[in-house]
């Protein structure tokens, strides 16, 4: 009798309980990116040459993985929340499937963050951003971006598992932050000097950035596409099994 | 003996690096009895609970609850037990009656809400069942606690120090808790570094002290081991409390169950 299905929507529905008791942490995760839209396409966007179409088309993409960067740090922090206080062990102590408890958490970060871009979708839309793309482009980008959430979360998981304090649990997710920034998200990278364009041509960023960019621009996706879903399931096995392993290691 | 006990304990080894914490823990728990498991601070009491609800797996020796060996058969066992930790097991964010019916849920037992009701009722829940449990006081807490810890009456229960922290009136609730389900027929193994809890609740008490079981019996069998000074000391405790109580009387509780 396999409960895993049954029990990880019982604590699917706990965790979403939570974040609707506090929608503050989907807005806090929304406004870093958002804030960013607006400060690059309004003030830094005039001196930013990046093709013939509109600056925040071009920047939307990178913004979006900001976003889901952040929202992670959320879901190791509800993570840590139920390993610090008892509810954890009590979960681990009653016949459920034992990979539901970390699944409900997993499963609760896609939501929050699938909501927080829309959000920062929805704002862009209203800054100028218009796509031309059809269905099956825009569920490409939806897909690209659920593999993307999945790794960043399974990779969140560790630190939710592991952390000390409350700070280590948050700053896993800075370097993420960053990354974007040397990648093509915010410029070009043809500009770059030699090392540094080199490490922003191979980086996870700029593939999926350029990916999705192609995506809703309704522009062939060619070899790009490949490299960018090969590292977003790269990154997503890599960190599931990272995670796993750190679960079996320290609650064996 | 062996085939009947709900709990078996047998050479129950258990090191953190070099720091051995179980050095070899013996010890038998019949069906239906309160068994406290009596130490002080850093004594392995919690390492003991943590290894027998399979949260823990031991260096050596071996453990059954329930017949099920936690090492061969540790999904069974978890279906045998519940677990009251050291530390409250509660959501703070939901209401007392989400935090049942989600336990409800997750042991899969027919009509959570139903079961919710009636435990709300019987812990005298029932007034805060909508509010969060981040409102409740330490005992309100408590007593969700162990209320969530039986549902779907599993036949053994480990309480690790259920009252530390907790006020007078508070630990006196839950030790009338564990009476009433030690009536019923539930085995119960407590954790303790209370003497009179040990006294007031246990059918038989067992110390562990360095990694071992140095003396188990009866309260009756072991006031015979010890010296009189560590008797009256026990004595003493129960009637501070009954000081206290007296002076603080019946208000005291009211204040104490709607939280301030």
């Amino acid at each position: 009798m396999n409960t895993f299905l049954p029990d990880t929507a019982v604590l699917l529905q706990r965790s979403l309980r939570h974040i609707l008791r506090s929608p503050d942490t989907i807005i806090t995760t929304a406004v870093t990116p958002i804030a960013m839209l607006l400060l690059f396409v309004y003030v830094f966007g005039s001196a930013i040459h990046a093709g013939s179409g509109r600056y925040v088309d071009y920047l939307l993409p990178g913004i979006l993985l900001i976003t889901v960067a952040s929202g992670i740090a959320y879901t190791a922090f509800r993570l840590h929340t139920d390993v610090s206080g008892g509810i954890f062990e009590r979960f681990r102590s009653m016949p459920i499937a034992r990979s539901a408890v970390l699944w409900g958490h997993v499963l609760t970060s896609l939501v929050a963050n699938l909501i927080s871009l829309a959000l920062v979708v929805l704002v862009a839309v209203g800054m100028g951003f218009r796509s031309h793309a059809g269905v099956l482009a825009w569920l490409a980008v939806l897909g690209i971006l659920v593999l993307f959430t999945l790794a960043l979360t399974w990779l969140a998981i560790i630190p939710g598992l592991t952390a000390k304090s409350v700070d280590g649990v948050s700053g896993f997710s800075y370097p993420l932050l960053f990354l974007p920034f040397i990648s093509s998200a915010f410029v070009p990278t043809a500009g770059m000097p030699g090392p540094v364009r080199w490490f922003a041509e191979h980086q996870p960023v700029t593939p999926i950035v350029d990916t999705l960019r192609n995506l809703y621009a309704d522009r062939p996706v060619g070899n790009t596409g490949w490299i960018a879903l090969g590292w977003c399931a790269g990154l997503l096995l890599l960190a599931y099994a990272l995670a796993v392993s750190t679960y079996r290691r320290r609650f064996a | 003996m062996t085939t009947t006990a709900a709990i078996e304990i047998a050479g129950l080894t258990k090191s953190y690096g070099d720091h051995a914490v179980l050095r070899g823990v013996d010890l038998n728990v019949a069906p239906g009895t309160i068994v406290a498991l009596l130490g002080s601070n850093g004594a392995g009491k919690t390492t003991v609970v943590k290894i027998l609800s399979t949260l823990l797996e031991p260096d050596g020796g071996s453990a059954a609850v329930n017949g099920h060996d936690v090492a061969v058969a540790p999904a069974r066992v978890r279906e045998s037990i519940s677990l009251t930790g050291q530390f409250t097991a509660v959501d703070e964010i939901l209401t007392g009656r989400e935090n049942l019916v989600l336990v409800a849920r997750l042991r899969h037992v027919q009509d959570p809400r139903g079961i919710a009701e009636d435990l709300l009722t019987q812990f005298g829940l029932g007034d805060a069942a909508g509010r969060r449990v981040a409102t409740y006081s330490g005992g309100m807490r408590r007593r969700l606690d162990v209320a969530m810890s039986l549902i779907g009456h599993p036949p053994v229960l480990f309480l690790d120090e259920p009252t530390t922290g907790l006020d007078p009136q508070s630990r006196m609730e839950v030790w009338d808790t564990v009476r009433r389900l030690a009536g019923q027929g539930t085995t119960v193994l407590l954790t303790t570094q209370y003497l009179d809890e040990a006294e007031q609740l246990a059918d038989r008490i067992a110390i562990l002290h360095e990694g071992r079981i140095i003396a188990e019996g009866t309260i009756a069998e072991l006031r015979q081991l010890f010296p009189p000074p560590t008797v009256e000391y026990v004595e003493k405790q129960p009637a501070l409390e009954d000081i206290f109580l007296a002076i603080v009387g019946h208000a005291g509780t009211e204040t104490q169950r709607t939280g301030s």
